[in-house]
């Protein structure tokens, strides 16, 4: 593999670094959060910036409001929560005051997927990229690790428009260099292969490359695409990658249903009819555990992503 | 800008400035009749209701600037609905007041308008800074734009508009908690208290109890006055107005009457959301002088 762990580090370490730079760099950078300062990783910018930090307590559909007000003022406004508190509790706050009313507020989800682990499925958001991806004019990135993360926490800073900004929980590899370029909508190809194309998102990505390392043991050479952007999608690359191999394997932290797979399968079925396999949570909720057993329990690892690329490559 | 057209209107019938606002309210509420007529749809009672609030507003108290439009309302007064249904009103006032020509209310409602059939932004709307239309959200936005105004140093007021029917929603009192346990004191919030929703009487239908003593008990400053009395109107907004930057929000209850200005209208909760047929619409524009010339 050429990507070596660099680290063990949770994404939203990466947020709260990135936020705290986006607080020294641009003074109409403005944060909130909904009782949840710790676990945002918000500390940092909450000690150095307390007149540009709103505690809202919990209240998070008066939190969207206000960000959006605050987007309306001039200011780019962050706002902290649980992934599941940051879309499907306050979904048609976001609908209305946020992505119809074109305001440049960005939604910052800690703790999606079921590797927030032990809290179970109350907070394990499985179904948010439907959701955001349902509604015109939002950015949805989902970053694979804490440099991935850190670095698209300062570049939507850069970028006037809603988004949905998400990660996770649980430390995990760190393996994306800190000088690899992040580009909002832009794919990035970490290794080129031939026979299938898998492509992940988030906490899969790292999954991905390790089950490209197994492929490469049994003689298929595996191309692995990081598709952060889920929305708008890289059109572009997953059709150059598709047509080079010819079946694409999709990899993601969330349901089946609404997710990253069925973007790609629906581009694929428009402009190029090709064999797609998902691995995803197959229309289930979460349950308790350690991020690693749900991870297993629910097939999300580098073997079910092998398993899926044999079976892609056999429907060629 | 429309205000001309009212200046030379007071010179002509030296008219007080409590006349001179009430003009422009009975022309407004005209207005609602014939645009909720021409697109036959949409919400009368409530925007006659708050009409002489909205009037005050943006022809005595605010210091605002029509044109050019800033969204970010900079070093203005900015107001904020939040129950987007009285669009009519809210439409009839921008343009009155020079947001957009007067002759674009005729477009009220129908395709490709950018008077949608609630607020929005998308159409670029002069006036329009958020959409509103699902309920309970715009104390939220109005605080968000008072806390800009406080980071930028900017001392003006945020106002925003409230139905009494959408404090049944949850996210009002998130926002009303907000603002007086945060010491938020540039807004000035209204509830237009017409006692009426589209199922009943709020009495009947989720009984709001005593708003006066919920507001107090949520650290808020709280005036009363007959919203529908416009020299009352203006002194209230007054009195709210010295009550900011003293660390507590001000909230002004609107005594007011659903269909005010039309006889028929009033005293019922009926003509919440329908349009009028051409019959009523006569009889309706027969109560309501022509002040400034119809659209």
């Amino acid at each position: 593999m050429k990507y070596e762990v660099l680290n063990y580090n949770d994404t939203r370490s990466g947020f709260g670094e990135g936020l705290f730079e986006l607080g020294r760099e641009n003074k109409n950078v403005v944060a909130l959060c909904a009782d949840l300062i710790g676990s945002l990783k918000m500390n940092a910018f909450v000690e150095a910036f307390p007149e540009r930090f709103f505690q809202v307590g919990i209240a998070e559909a008066n939190m969207i409001g206000m960000a959006a007000g605050l987007a309306t003022g001039g200011k780019i406004p962050f706002t902290g929560t649980f992934a599941n508190f940051s879309t499907s509790r306050v979904y048609d706050q976001i609908r209305q005051a946020v992505a119809y009313s074109g305001k440049n507020v960005k939604i910052c989800a800690s703790h999606a997927g079921i590797t927030l682990g032990e809290d179970g499925a109350t907070h394990q958001v499985l179904e948010d990229f439907a959701m955001m991806k349902a509604l015109p004019g939002m950015t949805i990135i989902n970053p694979c690790d804490f440099n991935q993360t850190k670095k698209a926490t300062k570049a939507i800073a850069d970028f006037d428009g809603p988004v949905y900004l998400r990660f996770g929980r649980p430390k995990v590899a760190t393996f994306i260099p800190e000088d690899m370029p992040f580009e909002i909508g832009k794919a990035i190809v970490l290794k080129e292969g031939t026979d299938v194309t898998i492509i992940a998102t988030g906490h899969l990505v790292w999954e991905a490359l390790l089950a490209a390392d197994i492929l490469e043991e049994k003689g298929v050479n595996a191309e692995v695409v990081n598709i952060h952007t889920i929305k708008p999608l890289d059109e572009e690359a997953v059709l150059k990658s598709a047509k080079k191999t010819g079946c694409v394997v999709t990899a993601e932290e969330h349901n089946i249903m609404g997710g990253l797979g069925e973007s790609i399968s629906g581009l694929l079925s428009r402009a190029m009819p090709t064999p797609v396999e998902m691995v995803a949570v197959n229309d289930s909720f979460g349950q308790s555990g350690t991020p690693d057993q749900l991870m297993e329990l629910y097939g999300l690892k580098d073997k079910n992503i092998v398993e899926a690329a044999e079976k892609v490559m056999s429907r060629k | 800008m429309r205000l001309k057209n009212i200046i030379l209107f007071s010179k002509l019938f030296s008219m007080s400035t409590t006349q001179e606002l009430q003009a422009v309210a009975t022309q407004v509420r005209r207005d609602i009749i014939r645009m909720v007529h021409g697109a036959s749809s949409g919400h009368i009672g409530g925007s006659l209701s708050s009409a002489d609030y909205l009037v005050a507003l943006h022809f005595e108290m605010m210091d605002h600037t029509p044109e050019p439009f800033d969204m970010t309302g900079a070093n203005q007064d900015v107001f904020i609905l939040s129950n987007g249904h009285i669009s009519p009103l809210y439409y009839s006032v921008l343009a009155r007041s020079g947001y957009f020509p007067v002759k674009e209310l005729a477009t009220f409602r129908k395709i490709h308008s950018r008077l949608q059939g609630h607020p929005a932004t998308m159409e670029k709307l002069p006036g329009i800074r958020i959409a509103s239309g699902s309920l309970g959200q715009g104390l939220s936005v109005a605080i968000g734009v008072s806390r800009a105004k406080k980071l930028n140093n900017d001392d003006k007021l945020v106002y925003c508009l409230m139905g009494d029917g959408e404090l049944d929603e949850g996210q009002p009192w998130e926002a009303i908690a907000y603002c007086g346990s945060k010491n938020v004191d540039n807004i000035i919030a209204a509830i237009d208290y017409n006692h009426k929703q589209i199922d009943g009487d709020t009495d009947d239908v989720m009984p709001l109890l005593d708003l006066r003593a919920k507001f107090e008990a949520f650290g808020w400053d709280v005036l009363e006055c007959n919203g529908n009395d416009m020299a009352e109107v203006v002194s209230t907004l007054n009195k709210a107005k010295e009550l900011t930057g003293k660390e507590k929000p001000v909230m002004l209850l609107l005594h007011t009457e659903m269909g005010m200005g039309v006889d028929f209208m009033m005293h019922t909760h009926k003509w919440h959301g329908i349009p009028p047929n051409d019959e009523q619409t006569a009889k309706a524009l027969a109560q309501l002088e022509e002040t400034l010339g119809d659209y």
